[in-house]
């Protein structure tokens, strides 16, 4: 068989990497925040169409200004654990306004053809494959729908809005 | 049984939509339990109806309209042939099995079932036989049994006297599972729920098009199908009911068509099946239903269920013999599909991987959440065959799978 060039970008090897030993794997819980305007949040994104679960916490520090911390638990196809895995290596540690930054850069990256990349994306960039396939941007944005709802400060689940049959 | 008889190389050059490339690949459809390709019979005979029949049907007095409830009341009849009702009355026009199964909860179960009162499923339906019964017990205060699911994917019969009581009042279950392959004992189903005064309700959405259905034989009260999983187009559908239960049930919709007389308070009702089809019906979604049945006939059933049964047999073989890291789900003895799982790819990646060589795969749930969940599966893949697939198409389709193993891992 031919090798498929879009099978290939999408699929690259630190992307399969970063699904079968994903960073940043597990929970906070409310004990992480242990300083004064420090607040643990934890948010559930469901894919129904697909099944796949991601729980993002996040520990926002400064009275939410900051992304203190961010851990992942979940189960999923390669594209979402990845796109998990990656989210929390490039957000930990940033401000609220880069993260908001990322999120919009992260989305445009994987939704259109993008000739140059903004530079926050950094490794991210191994996600542009999934431009080329429509079907599965939902699952390459779950956990940033989980993040920003976690941004948001809600406790409630976030469900894509596709629904397969 | 073989299936010698049929010229299955002309029969595949009825669908002229399998005749094409994928990004550059002979397209492979195997994914004909969500939905089936439609011959060139079948989309002849909608073209035919909108440009010298359309009309509405039972009500209009001239030739027009004559023809179009003609041609709807002779696809009834070819219906009620298909399944061997006892009469043409007992098909009621639907838009497919979801709409048929909403149909009796709703207008049989809220008349029928009070609190207290229990409706029996099995762990393998789909969501459209499962939701449409949580929605009635809801209402009603019943409450839902399961009959379990066996690890070899098979119903769990030594548990149906203790479920199926006299407080079971409806017993709904599917023919032939849409993950599994499944093939139920309809039958004995059937029977074991009158013993105890229940109904039974059969989902045929997998079987209508792959094997002979006798509805007299299975014993059912109640057979829900979908046109397009059996060639016809999407949107038509067809209910069976036993005219005994159906005479006693209260109608679905209200609307036109259904009734004798209206004044601004009270109406009455026709008799089934009008009472049961509200409104203008899909009226060239059941002129192409009757021109599938016709085609169907045509190549014969048992014919289908063992060119069906030898594809199925033939991939299963395969895919254990050559394809590493991969696993069967389901039982051994199963209908025209196979569900399995790879090691190294989540079923979603596996879809997305063969869709680029052509290869239509489904990936997913599958509509049956709760069944993954006891399998402890995220999902599975399926391959699912029709009389027009071949054993070439399965020998592509293990390339595909091979090289998909070794790219994931």
């Amino acid at each position: 068989m031919i090798p498929n060039s879009d099978l290939e970008e999408l699929y690259q090897q630190v992307l399969l990497d970063h699904s079968r030993r994903p960073r940043n794997f597990g929970e906070l819980s409310e004990a992480d925040a242990t300083e004064a305007g420090e607040k643990v949040v934890k948010v559930q994104g469901d894919n129904p169409s697909c099944g796949d679960e991601i729980v993002v916490s996040v520990k926002l520090a400064d009275t939410g200004l900051k992304l203190a911390d961010i851990k992942f638990t979940g189960q999923g196809c390669a594209i979402s654990q990845a796109s998990a895995s990656l989210m929390t290596i490039k957000t930990k540690g940033r401000s609220r306004a880069e993260v908001e930054e990322l999120i919009a850069a992260f989305h445009d990256l994987i939704t259109k053809q993008t000739e140059n990349p903004p530079d926050i994306l950094g490794d991210l960039q191994l996600l542009q494959g999934v431009w080329r396939f429509p079907q599965r941007v939902k699952c390459a944005t779950l956990a940033w729908r989980a993040l920003e709802q976690a941004l948001r400060e809600g406790s409630a689940s976030v469900v894509t809005t596709e629904v397969e049959g | 049984m073989t299936s010698d008889s049929v010229n299955w190389e002309a029969v595949r050059a009825d669908f002229p939509i399998l005749h094409q490339e994928v990004r550059g690949n002979p397209l492979i459809y195997f994914d004909s339990a969500a939905s089936s390709q439609k011959p060139r019979q079948v989309i002849d005979a909608l073209t035919r109806y909108y440009e010298h029949d359309n009309a509405n049907v039972h009500r209009g007095l001239h030739e027009l309209s004559s023809r179009a409830t003609d041609a709807f009341e002779a696809a009834r009849n070819k219906v009620a042939k298909f399944l061997n009702a006892a009469s043409a009355d007992e098909i009621i026009f639907t838009r497919g099995t979801t709409e048929g199964i909403n149909l009796v909860a709703q207008a049989y179960g809220t008349r029928y079932v009070k609190e207290g009162d229990a409706i029996l499923l099995t762990e393998m339906e789909h969501h459209s036989n499962l939701v449409p019964w949580q929605l009635l017990a809801e209402r009603t205060g019943a409450s839902l049994r399961f009959v379990p699911v066996l690890e070899d994917g098979t119903l769990d019969l030594s548990k149906l006297p203790e479920l199926l009581t006299p407080e079971v009042k409806i017993f709904s279950f599917t023919h032939i599972s849409n993950s599994l392959g499944t093939v139920n004992p309809v039958a004995d189903l059937c029977r074991a729920a009158r013993a105890v005064g229940a109904i039974s309700v059969v989902d045929a959405a997998q079987s209508a098009g792959h094997l002979p259905v006798d509805v007299q034989a299975l014993g059912c009260d109640f057979l829900a199908l979908s046109g397009h999983k059996m060639c016809a187009p999407t949107g038509i559908g067809a209910l069976y009911g036993r005219a005994e239960v159906l005479e006693k049930t209260p109608p679905y919709h209200g609307g036109g068509e259904m009734i004798v007389s209206v004044s601004l308070h009270k109406s009455t009702y026709k008799e089934a099946p009008h009472r049961f089809e509200a409104g203008t019906p899909n009226i060239a979604g059941a002129v192409g239903l009757g021109a599938a049945v016709d085609y169907l006939e045509s190549i014969g059933r048992q014919n289908i269920a063992a060119h069906d049964g030898e594809l199925v047999r033939y991939a299963q073989q395969r895919m254990e013999a050559d394809v590493p890291g991969i696993r069967i789900i389901g039982p051994r003895d199963r209908s025209g599909l196979v569900g399995f799982v790879m090691e190294s790819a989540h079923p979603h990646d596996l879809t997305t991987y063969a869709d680029r060589y052509g290869l239509a795969l489904r990936g997913g749930h599958h509509c049956n959440q709760p069944l993954m969940k006891k399998f402890k599966l995220p999902g599975t893949s399926r391959a699912s065959f029709y009389f027009y697939n071949t054993k070439e198409e399965i020998d592509r389709m293990i390339t595909i799978l091979q090289e998909a193993a070794r790219f994931f891992s």
